[in-house]
């Protein structure tokens, strides 16, 4: 009964983490976008689970220990980026950049 | 139920949209906790009760104090120049959110996509099952015979993330 409701919220919620990521410069908030897009995959997954069996909680699992895993390397990387150039403003780091 | 189920996907829409244009990065993380924590009671609506449990406590509970943790050592929580991009970034970013919207909700036609009749369950089966069974135990069943394998490949990728995390994080690179 909620399932298009659902995946219209988890298509709203996925677009505006797009936006996030495109909008913003500061390291920290692109990742907390990345979670944003990630937590609107998770309430698809659970959105059909109601009507398509459980394995779809049972992904929505892992999912949350893959982004759990993500959150604490990519913010290693970010303090390790900050050690190195004293900013976490993705402007400035443009080492890749030819 | 569905009236409730609106009000919450408007906080949770409100709070995203917030936690994308607030300038300081712990009003950020602050919003994203919101959305969080209203993404767990639609959880509650859908019937997955053990998953908006693990969605508070590892979620809201540990990746987000992660976050707000790693903000308050590197000192961003000050002012300071706004990381939001200028006009020309503002526009591609919206015009590239409002076509992948879009195309999102074309493919659900209008969020009234249904998945094919045949693989359907009857339905409450789900509502069911969990009122028979009990929330844990719908979850944990499959997740311990079926998919057994991948949640112990889980745990090495957990071990390989907790060893990175510390390597990469060590002063001396």
């Amino acid at each position: 009964m909620l399932l298009g409701p659902a995946l219209l919220v988890s298509a709203i919620l996925f677009s505006l983490g797009v936006v996030g990521v495109l909008l913003r410069r500061n390291a920290i908030v692109i990742f907390m976008c990345i979670e944003l897009m990630l937590n609107a995959v998770n309430l698809t997954f659970v959105a059909l689970s109601q009507q398509l069996g459980l394995d779809g909680q049972v992904f929505v699992f892992f999912v949350m220990t893959v982004a759990a895993a993500e959150a604490a390397v990519g913010l290693a990387i970010v303090i390790a980026l900050y050690r190195h150039r004293d900013t976490v403003n993705l402007q400035s780091i443009n080492l890749l950049r030819g | 139920m569905i009236v409730f189920f609106w009000i919450v996907a408007a906080l949770a829409i409100a709070s995203a949209i917030l936690c994308i244009t607030r300038k300081s990065p712990v009003a950020s993380a602050l919003w994203l906790v919101n959305t969080l924590f209203q993404l767990a009671a639609i959880y509650v609506l859908l019937d997955a009760h053990f998953i908006a449990a693990v969605q508070v406590l590892v979620y809201a509970g540990a990746i987000m104090v992660l976050f707000l943790f790693v903000i308050m050592l590197l000192n961003l929580g000050r002012g300071g120049p706004s990381d939001i991009k200028g006009a020309w970034g503002k526009v591609i970013a919206g015009v590239a959110g409002l076509v992948l919207a879009g195309e999102l909700l074309l493919l659900g036609r209008l969020g009234s996509v249904t998945p094919p009749w045949t693989l359907q369950l009857p339905p409450g089966t789900v509502a069911n099952a969990v009122a028979e069974r009990g929330a844990v135990r719908v979850v944990a069943e499959p997740l311990f015979q079926g998919y057994l394998v991948p949640f112990e490949i889980t745990s090495v990728l957990l071990l390989a993330a907790i060893v990175g995390a510390v390597v990469l994080a060590k002063r001396r690179l």
